[in-house]
């Protein structure tokens, strides 16, 4: 994927195309805190690296500067204790954001996130509120492996209490996380590695964008994609390379897992009577898997075929690029599977080599994270 | 320590430990008749250390528990009437009947809230203390734990991080030497648990459990140092647990303990020594301990008919609750 098709993905998805000013998803995120902090003194950042030289990929850089040292703060690694000191300054009036540079490491405050941050408000009959926002970074590629690039979004998913949301443009990232900050409850915000480095559109403004709704990204009548975070850059590939054979996608950013906006799924599918759902995360188990129950519970008898869904395979990360190219679908896999869901498997279709190797998100991106 | 203290404080902590005692033996008694559908773990036999320690907090200092709660939130003078209500799953419990008695609180005083997940509170009371630092509080925030809480790395993680940025938190551990059935020397090296704090770099004190003017005393002391901005305090208090670890039986005859060592326990009974202290100083009678007593059991014969008599939640509150 060459910057020119990326940038022109992003230019599709954005949704203030008056606006001329673009960012980089992480500038977007590191704006959405900025003003946050700016608006609001009991808005407070921690994480391990937090204020380092690298800034959590760049989504830092800079604000200690202007915010000091106690509102801008790294942390002992300790990820349980520290998750639990979020929640003991979100229920007595602080509005913290806490910072993982990798899911897997926000395995080890599962306790915390799970036991607590989610169920404080409900089990105490409401008294308390948790405005908590836990930043996630996933990925794919470049050898991280096993434990540095897991998808779980699904296992927070699963968790009543919870909220879990994933941009995918720079636009989204930013109006998101601000609604995601001013919400009173635990968010937790799953930003893709391969994102950070994508400009899109981005309005200077303070401005949210609901958590809750996901957006239609792509308008089409022959069959629905819903994908989520990073895999909606793979469909609108798909999309676009379906078009020139006449076939019309639509392609939905799921954007909010929980709560989960399925009316713009079902709507869609309606009209299409086709689903395919991509998700970062792993098969069994996963959210695909649930927002095909949903469909299929919610609009069966508009179903031309069985929805499907492209996802990990049940394994670990392997690191080698001998193996991951295996590993990781692509948009040639979803243009397949779109040929087979319609019937259309004898359509001529061949892919050029990918200018970008599989393993990189662009060629700007050289390691070693 | 008795000798040092006036009479009218003697007898608020005298009135303290009657209360807590006085209400765990009627969820003991009603217990059994299957309306109070929740585990319990009643604080019996350690009722000195949460009167000790909360007698020298203020409204606005904030406690947090874990599952043996009940004594913590009754010092902290957590609302009986909503206490009872909760234990019997009622719509006008603490928690809506959302909680149950290991879930109570009450923000009228500031109790924050107890969970049963083993140390789970504790960064919660460090985090609250981090609100406070930031606000430049006169107020502290306490949490009460168990031995087994020792055992857990979010302990370790949370003490670090409260001496670190130097919170006004006081660590209370209750130390029962049981978790559930299993003996402390099955769990824990053979070391006190206050060196190994210590050596974090916190102010540690130990002190006897069962003497509530000695925890008092000491929790003062520690409360104080907190108070003055000097960071975080640890306090160890021996004491012992009389009852099942969940429920409301004896259960000496399951032999996890042996005879001798509970019959010990309870001649150290904090109540009796209270009472039998005040009593050889003729700092109150047989029959004004007595006047307490029935004044208490007033009060829960009130907050059991509240309770009782109270509605469930109604179905509409099921949903309710789960976001802001």
């Amino acid at each position: 994927m060459n910057e020119t098709s990326v940038t022109r993905v992003y230019v599709r998805m954005s949704a203030k195309k008056g606006k001329k000013r673009k960012l980089k998803f992480f500038e977007a995120i590191r704006e959405a805190i900025d003003q946050s902090m700016e608006k609001d003194d009991s808005v407070f950042i921690i994480g391990e690296g937090v204020p380092d030289p690298k800034g959590i990929f760049g989504t830092t850089l800079g604000l200690q500067k202007k915010y000091g040292d106690k509102r801008v703060m790294d942390m002992p690694l300790s990820e349980n204790a520290l998750t639990g000191v979020c929640i003991g300054a979100a229920i007595t009036g602080l509005r913290p954001i806490l910072t993982h540079q990798r899911i897997d490491f926000s395995l080890l405050s599962i306790d915390q996130i799970i036991n607590n941050a989610a169920k404080w408000h409900y089990i105490f009959g409401g008294q308390l509120k948790v405005p908590m926002v836990i930043r996630i970074v996933i990925g794919r590629g470049w050898g991280q492996g096993a434990q540095h690039s897991q998808n779980l979004q699904a296992l927070f998913a699963h968790v009543p209490g919870l909220k879990v949301v994933m941009p995918t443009t720079a636009y989204d990232a930013k109006g998101l996380l601000i609604s995601s900050i001013k919400d009173n409850n635990p968010v937790i915000f799953i930003e893709h590695r391969w994102l950070h480095n994508i400009s899109d559109y981005v309005p200077e403004d303070y401005y949210s964008v609901p958590i809750g709704k996901g957006k239609i990204i792509s308008k089409g009548k022959d069959i629905t994609i819903a994908a989520t975070s990073y895999m909606n850059v793979e469909a609108i590939k798909a999309a676009d390379y379906l078009k020139k054979k006449k076939i019309s996608v639509e392609v939905i950013d799921i954007r909010t897992l929980k709560p989960l906006d399925d009316e713009v799924i079902i709507k869609s599918v309606k009209k299409t009577g086709r689903l395919l759902v991509l998700d970062s995360g792993y098969y069994t188990g996963g959210f695909a898997g649930e927002i095909i129950a949903r469909v299929s519970e919610k609009a069966y008898k508009h179903l031309k075929s069985a929805p499907q869904r492209i996802t990990l395979p049940d394994l670990p990360t392997p690191t080698s690029p001998g193996l991951t190219k295996y590993y990781y679908p692509g948009y040639s896999d979803i243009v397949k599977k779109v040929l087979s869901m319609l019937g259309k498997q004898d359509v001529k279709v061949s892919f050029k080599e990918e200018s970008v190797p599989l393993d990189k998100p662009d060629n700007s991106f050289t390691g070693p994270f | 320590m008795i000798e040092k203290m006036d009479g009218k404080k003697l007898i608020s902590l005298l009135n303290d430990l009657l209360y807590i005692r006085l209400v765990e033996e009627r969820i003991a008694e009603l217990y059994p008749e299957q309306e109070i559908r929740c585990p319990v773990h009643l604080s019996i036999g350690q009722e000195a250390i949460a009167v000790g320690v909360c007698k020298n907090l203020k409204k606005d200092d904030l406690v947090f528990s874990n599952h043996r709660c009940h004594a913590h939130y009754l010092a902290k003078e957590g609302s009986l009437k909503k206490f009872f209500a909760e234990m019997y799953g009622k719509s006008t419990g603490c928690s809506k009947g959302k909680g149950g008695s290991m879930h109570i609180i009450d923000l009228t005083v500031n109790f924050m809230g107890s969970v049963p997940v083993v140390a789970a509170t504790i960064p919660i009371a460090v985090g609250a203390a981090f609100t406070l630092s930031k606000k430049e509080s006169k107020n502290i925030s306490v949490v009460f734990m168990g031995d087994a809480a020792i055992e857990e790395g979010v302990f370790h993680e949370s003490i670090n991080f409260a001496k670190l940025k130097n919170l006004p938190v006081l660590f209370v551990c209750e130390n029962n030497l049981y978790s559930v059935y299993t003996p402390i020397h099955l769990r824990q090296p053979k070391r006190k648990i206050v060196d190994v704090v210590k050596a974090q770099g916190l102010e540690c004190y130990s002190v006897d459990g069962n003497d509530v003017s000695a925890v008092h005393d000491v929790s003062k002391k520690a409360i104080d140092r907190i108070r003055k901005g000097k960071g975080p305090a640890f306090i160890e208090a021996c004491t012992y647990r009389w009852r099942e670890h969940c429920g409301v039986n004896y259960d000496d005859h399951l032999g996890y303990r042996c005879k001798d060592e509970i019959l010990k326990w309870k001649s150290k009974d904090p109540i009796k020594r209270l009472k039998e202290n005040m009593m050889s100083k003729h700092m109150i009678t047989q029959r004004e301990i007595k006047e307490i007593e029935e004044k208490i059991k007033k009060d829960i014969d009130e907050a059991v008919k509240f309770a009782k008599s109270s509605p469930f939640p109604d179905k509409s509150d099921l949903h309710k609750h789960i976001y802001d």
